[in-house]
């Protein structure tokens, strides 16, 4: 895990960040602000976008905020997963409302940077990414499931 | 019945590390009360009106008698030596503490059981046939594909924060005991033309305060498809499911506002897209789970029993059930004794029925969500000698399906959502109907009792069903007529104004008597309903 400390458009509000790559450089946009856009390269998805409209845009992307306003509301996680399972690789970064108990399920549902409004105590938050020996989902991370394992 | 492997039992036992880690951080102070509160209620503990309140999951109903043994001992050792058995097959305890709460969820973890996604806006415990496995007309046991779901759904990291709670149930026969197409998905595991089994789907049923019957969305999934169908029809609901209202954001207020063609037409589509994701569990994993569900050791056996005994007539009348092979029956253990609190059972009782599941039923016990108790699988033979402890046990009444065998929510006696109380009202039509020897000639009655809109009585579903509301600070009573929860779904109707508690028992009188004055021969209070409409009713209650 990657403590974020100088990055992209909300340096000082990424915690954990679990990539290699650069931090995109600009600041993520509406999806209504990138779909009129030639040349935006970060989009903030809200719970109410559409991620599928960002799919024919996946290779100038290189960031994707999405947003949580409030951890209840979980289209987020689909809006991630989406976009995972149409190919985008760069970074999916999970924003706002996002707390310990959330993070290993979006984890599963490919974020792969968080930046909760208030900070996440890191004993916990490693805790949290490390708590399921096993998975019984076959989702968008490359964890094999449960039932995969039983039968190899 | 399934057994868990290592890898069922890691799960649970990380899931009660993490909750006692969770409820530490609320015991410290390090969360608030509203921070804390998603994560007790993904693991079924609720605040309630005096104490928590916590729902244990038992898995389509179906348990062996260690684990009932260990009910009852989490009954004596954290609550006051009762706990209640749920519509949706749970058990309840209603007296817990939260620092006592993760011992207690390893007591469970140590007989596999747990609390996960009992409450919560999640997809809850699948529920199933309480005969499962011993019905003569079922096609298979649909217990597998419950088992498949049960593993799915747990902890599935898109579809733990729906707009609202997700309840499945899979049942494989035509006679529905399991109030399938009121449910947010209904299975029926079904054959094709060409001998196949599949999975006929129903999406958008419910109750609560707008009650709507499932659509039929899909006739057949063929079953290596089965996973990849469900995780459709939760991603739609969990994109487009209303969140502006959480008394719209069920899944039936999608399809219906979507309309059945256009809800389905995007689960398709995104079934279509899923289907290439390879998401699906492997169809070994199926055969794996099957041979836990299958048939144990019957025996050959008489197919009759002396029963000159008219106490004992009377409960082998009407609390057994026909089973697949002629010499054994399944029997159901009746939890409404005259005047008791429906579902309720003490820990000695619990003690009691597991023991005779050991005894007479090859170790398995099903929780109906009639809140009875099943001994599926017990020799014709064997049925007086259980009988004869039954009854020793105050386990013996024979009113299934009677109306003594009344569902009702726990009530503004626990609840915190309730506007009346049900229990004493339960426990008063029972006394009454009881008393006056009319249980007998009014035959199959299911009345059915919530104290509040949210429906858990099931209201809308019964042939009598009871709403109790607030009225300026009083308890007042709706009354509806005409719902059923089997194969032939119907919503109950109100009749009209509401009635205080006296009235209220008065009323059921004046349509029961009814029915018997008006009844043709062989009809069930449903059918004469049906057959002579409402004004017959209302002109007698109101006129």
């Amino acid at each position: 895990m990657t403590k974020g400390t100088d990055m992209g458009t909300s340096p000082d509000e990424v915690q954990f960040r679990f990539r290699d790559d650069e931090v995109a450089d600009h600041a993520a946009v509406t999806v209504d602000a990138f779909l009129d856009q030639s040349n935006a390269t970060a989009v903030r998805i809200e719970p109410g976008d559409d991620a599928r409209a960002l799919l024919p845009f996946l290779d100038r992307l290189q960031l994707v905020e999405v947003n949580f306003p409030a951890y209840t509301d979980g289209r987020g996680y689909s809006a991630a997963r989406v976009l995972r399972e149409a190919g985008y690789e760069s970074e999916m970064r999970a924003v706002g409302d996002v707390l310990v108990d959330q993070i290993g399920f979006m984890r599963r549902c490919g974020f792969d940077a968080f930046a909760p409004d208030a900070p996440i105590d890191q004993a916990d938050a490693e805790a949290a990414f490390a708590r399921w020996p096993d998975v019984y989902q076959s989702t968008t991370d490359a964890r094999k499931p449960i039932w995969d394992l039983r039968h190899e | 019945m399934y057994l868990y492997d290592q890898y069922d039992q890691a799960m649970v036992d990380a899931r009660v590390e993490e909750f006692r880690d969770q409820a530490q951080r609320r015991l410290d102070g390090r969360i608030t009360e509203e921070q804390f509160r998603p994560l007790r209620l993904m693991n079924g503990l609720y605040l309630q009106l005096h104490a928590y309140m916590l729902r244990v999951a038992i898995p389509y109903g179906t348990l062996n008698s260690r684990q009932m043994h260990m009910l009852a001992d989490i009954a004596d050792k954290y609550d006051r030596g009762y706990g209640h058995f749920t519509t949706r097959q749970n058990i309840q305890y209603n007296w817990m503490k939260l620092e006592e709460t993760a011992d207690l969820l390893a007591d469970l973890a140590s007989v596999e059981m747990h609390a996960i996604q009992t409450s919560g806006n999640c997809i809850r415990n699948i529920s199933s046939d309480h005969f499962a496995g011993a019905a003569a007309d079922e096609l298979v046991d649909p217990r597998p594909y419950a088992e498949l779901l049960r593993q799915w759904s747990s902890f599935h990291p898109e579809f733990s924060f729906l707009p609202r709670k997700f309840k499945i149930a899979v049942i494989a026969s035509d006679t529905d005991r399991a109030a399938m197409k009121l449910h947010d998905i209904g299975i029926q595991i079904v054959q094709n033309d060409a001998g196949e089994l599949g999975a006929a789907f129903y999406v958008g049923g419910g109750m609560g305060r707008t009650p709507m019957i499932a659509p039929l969305i899909r006739e057949f999934v063929p079953l290596d498809q089965l996973i990849t169908y469900s995780e459709a029809c939760l991603r739609v609901y969990n994109r487009y499911g209303r969140r502006d209202n959480k008394y719209k954001a069920r899944i039936k207020i999608l399809v219906h506002e979507l309309g059945k063609e256009e809800y389905t037409r995007q689960v398709e589509e995104e079934f279509q897209h899923l289907l290439d994701e390879g998401i699906e569990p492997p169809l070994a994993e199926l055969e794996r789970l099957r041979p836990y569900f299958a048939d144990p050791d019957f025996a050959d056996g008489p197919k009759t029993i002396d029963r000159s005994d008219p106490d004992f007539a009377l409960w082998v009348e009407r609390n057994t059930h026909r089973h697949k092979r002629d010499s054994y029956v399944s029997a159901v253990i009746s939890l409404k004794p005259v005047g008791g609190i429906p579902g309720d059972a003490t820990s000695e009782q619990m003690h009691v029925m597991a023991d005779l599941a050991k005894e007479y039923s090859f170790d398995e016990m099903r929780v109906m969500h009639t809140q009875n108790i099943v001994l599926p699988h017990v020799r014709i033979a064997d049925l007086h000698a259980l009988w004869t402890k039954l009854e020793a046990a105050e386990l013996g009444a024979p009113n299934l399906d009677t109306i003594e065998d009344i569902i009702a929510c726990p009530g503004l006696d626990y609840c915190s959502l309730a506007n009346a109380r049900s229990i004493p009202l339960a426990q008063r039509i029972s006394t009454r109907f009881a008393e006056k020897g009319k249980t007998e000639e009014l035959g199959q009655l299911k009345l059915k009792i919530s104290g509040c809109i949210n429906a858990c009585g099931h209201h809308h579903a019964g042939h009598i069903g009871i709403l109790g509301v607030d009225k300026k600070g009083t308890e007042n009573y709706q009354l509806l007529l005409g719902g059923s929860e089997a194969e032939d779904t119907a919503l109950a109707k109100i009749t009209g104004r509401g009635f205080d508690e006296d009235g209220v028992i008065a009323a059921i009188e004046t349509v029961t008597d009814l029915y018997i004055d008006k009844r043709e021969e062989g009809e069930r209070f449903l059918d004469t309903y049906r057959r002579i409409g409402m004004d017959p009713f209302k002109e007698a209650l109101y006129d």
